[in-house]
């Protein structure tokens, strides 16, 4: 982190941004309601579609609940489907790239047909389809699972042809040759070379995680009871916001959704270092500067 | 020490020739002992590279057998392969690829040393290593990455691996063709030195006979997956008896020769297509060999031996 850190300045406010959110998230519904005395589902708090005021900072819905609690309340379940679907994801890539890429013979074929019926499989609809089904039973932790069991598979391929490629490199040969154990082998030598391809996965799973799940409540998939950036997308649709000029009630989620996915992106810039010990060095500041050889010396 | 006995690697072809074979290695047979190194001279494509992963246990061969201490390797069991890994440790050629570059000298190091046996704080070990191969002090490479470290550098930090399972065979797979020309010899010194004040069996594959005349004891010459030539490195490099072996010699500079070249021009077929079923069927050599008969690509020659276990394969020089 400090390393990543240390760096660019994108990939500070990338981090920033991530940092701020996952802190809304995890206090702010309690603050939200301690502080400021907001609930994000008690009805008529105020006069039904009022602009941003200073009893309500982001103004009220048409039936007057407050948008900007519902707004921080609905962080919290978009982040964390977000985090934890991402992570499902991930890690099933990681897990069935790299076992299916390392592996010749029967297991490799028969992990890589696997990927592939999942990478066929239309992700949208059977998404739809489960969520219909599950309709809101199991909460944000149901869907997050759904969404990570629906969308690792192209994830997984981009780490197999990375693995594929690293698997005959002189390296992963010379350690054999050390001793080293199959697994110690694909963790220490394979691993450490697609963290990048790892962690940009993982922070596009995350990004890709939120849509998915506001995608569903915005058409009504999901539980419409609950608050998330979603639902709230899906009311100021039905109840007409855009018409009556309400834009308070549909902007904040829609650019929360489009800020996390900015945040993924600049954190990217960084990713880079994570696998080339060399840009790690040249940023530590050890490089001298370069004297400038002026024209005047090289002509005499 | 080690030894291969006729080792045959076939591989399958893939592609518009699929169903049929390439044959890497045919009955390939030599023999390591210890304080000794024996040189592997031949092309490219010729099939010492197969030969070195066969002896390090990185292939299977299609047939025949490596002995390592009179005793048949198996490659079945994973211990059984790591206990060949503890004996036999192989350098690669290229010293930018075999070393990970996330990790820093200390951990590469410390992975055999760990492997095959050392535990505790190995720090004293490691350093030792690098002095072994001449990276002095040791304390200022130990915490390096590898990109920190110049070529020479590095395939000295590739050497302390292969010595730091403590191995009693090395197979060095051309170790120093992408050394600069200037610390090639430093290596080969240092090859030497290993192998004779710790009595190592060395093997070293190399397509520069001239540094296998300076540097090795036997020299053995392959040729399109066949051995042609063997025997004691001044024997083979002054009388060269098989006409490829001549031709690698007069190949490669010498400053004490005296007049014009004495072999034969050679036919270059190296521009078409190889098949090497039918190279096989009689001597390799014979489509480029400037003293060809009929009956050379129609059997393959016997093994004619010579003084001092000097041996070839070659027509002529049978009997009959």
């Amino acid at each position: 982190m400090k390393r990543l850190m240390g760096g660019d300045r994108k990939v500070t406010v990338g981090l920033v941004i991530l940092a701020v959110m996952l802190l809304i998230a995890l206090v702010g519904p309690v603050l939200v309601s301690l502080v400021l005395g907001q609930s994000p589902t008690k009805l008529h708090a105020g006069p039904a579609l009022a602009g941003p005021s200073a009893d309500h900072w982001l103004g009220t819905t048409s039936s007057g609940v407050d948008v900007f609690a519902q707004f921080i309340t609905g962080t919290r379940v978009s982040v964390f489907v977000g985090l934890v679907g991402g992570t499902i994801s991930t890690f099933l890539a990681v897990l069935f790239g790299l076992v299916s890429g390392y592996h010749t013979g029967r297991t490799g074929a028969a992990l890589t047909g696997f990927v592939n019926i999942f990478l066929v499989i239309p992700g949208l609809p059977l998404l739809l389809l489960i969520a219909s089904y599950t309709r809101g039973r199991g909460g944000w932790a149901a869907v997050a699972l759904i969404i990570g069991l629906t969308s690792w598979a192209g994830g997984a391929r981009v780490k197999r042809a990375q693995t594929l490629s690293l698997r005959n490199r002189d390296f992963v040969a010379a350690a054999r040759y050390s001793g080293d154990k199959q697994s110690r082998v694909l963790f220490m030598e394979v691993v450490p070379h697609l963290a990048p391809v790892i962690a940009s996965t993982f922070l596009f799973a995350v990004v890709g995680s939120i849509a998915a799940e506001a995608g569903l409540d915005f058409i009504g998939a999901g539980n419409t009871n609950t608050v998330s950036w979603g639902t709230m997308l899906y009311w100021a649709q039905s109840q007409g916001a855009l018409q009556s000029g309400a834009w308070w009630w549909f902007l904040p989620p829609g650019l929360g959704i489009a800020l996390v996915g900015t945040a993924a992106g600049l954190v990217n810039f960084g990713i880079d270092e994570l696998s080339d010990p060399r840009r790690r060095t040249l940023r530590a500041g050890s490089r001298p500067k370069r004297r400038k050889v002026r024209r005047t010396e090289v002509a005499a | 020490m080690l030894e291969a006995v006729d080792v045959t690697k076939r591989m399958a072809l893939h592609g518009r020739r699929r169903g049929q074979w390439f044959t890497a290695v045919d009955s390939a047979s030599l023999k390591l002992e210890s304080g000794k190194v024996l040189a592997l001279v031949g092309e490219s494509g010729s099939g010492k590279s197969t030969l070195a992963r066969i002896l390090t246990l990185g292939d299977e061969p299609s047939s025949g057998t490596i002995r390592l201490a009179g005793k048949e390797v198996s490659l079945r069991r994973r211990a059984d392969r790591q206990a060949h890994f503890g004996q036999v440790q192989l350098i690669m050629q290229d010293p930018f690829a075999s070393l990970n570059q996330l990790h820093r000298v200390r951990y590469i190091l410390s992975r055999p040393l760990r492997n095959f046996g050392a535990s505790g704080d190995l720090t004293d070990r490691i350093i030792e290593l690098l002095e072994r191969v001449n990276l002095t002090p040791g304390e200022q490479y130990i915490d390096k990455y590898p990109h920190e470290l110049s070529g020479g550098q590095r395939q000295r930090v590739a050497i302390a691996r292969a010595l730091a399972a403590d191995p009693v065979v090395l197979i060095g797979d051309e170790p120093v063709s992408m050394l600069d020309v200037s610390i090639r010899l430093d290596v080969l010194r240092l090859f030497a030195d290993l192998c004779a004040q710790d009595g190592l069996a060395m093997l070293y594959i190399t397509h520069d006979i001239a540094s296998a005349r300076y540097f090795a004891d036997e020299i053995n010459v392959i040729y399109a997956a066949r051995m042609v030539e063997g025997g004691p490195a001044e024997e083979v490099t002054q009388r060269p008896r098989h006409p490829y072996t001549q031709l690698l010699l007069e190949s490669s500079p010498d400053p004490d020769r005296i007049g014009e070249r004495s072999t034969l021009p050679i036919v270059d077929t190296s521009n078409e297509p190889v098949d090497r079923e039918q190279e096989l069927a009689g001597c390799p050599f014979a489509a480029r060999c400037p003293h060809a008969m009929p009956i050379c690509s129609e059997q393959p020659p016997p093994t004619t031996t010579f003084a001092e276990g000097h041996w070839s394969r070659c027509w002529l020089h049978t009997e009959s």
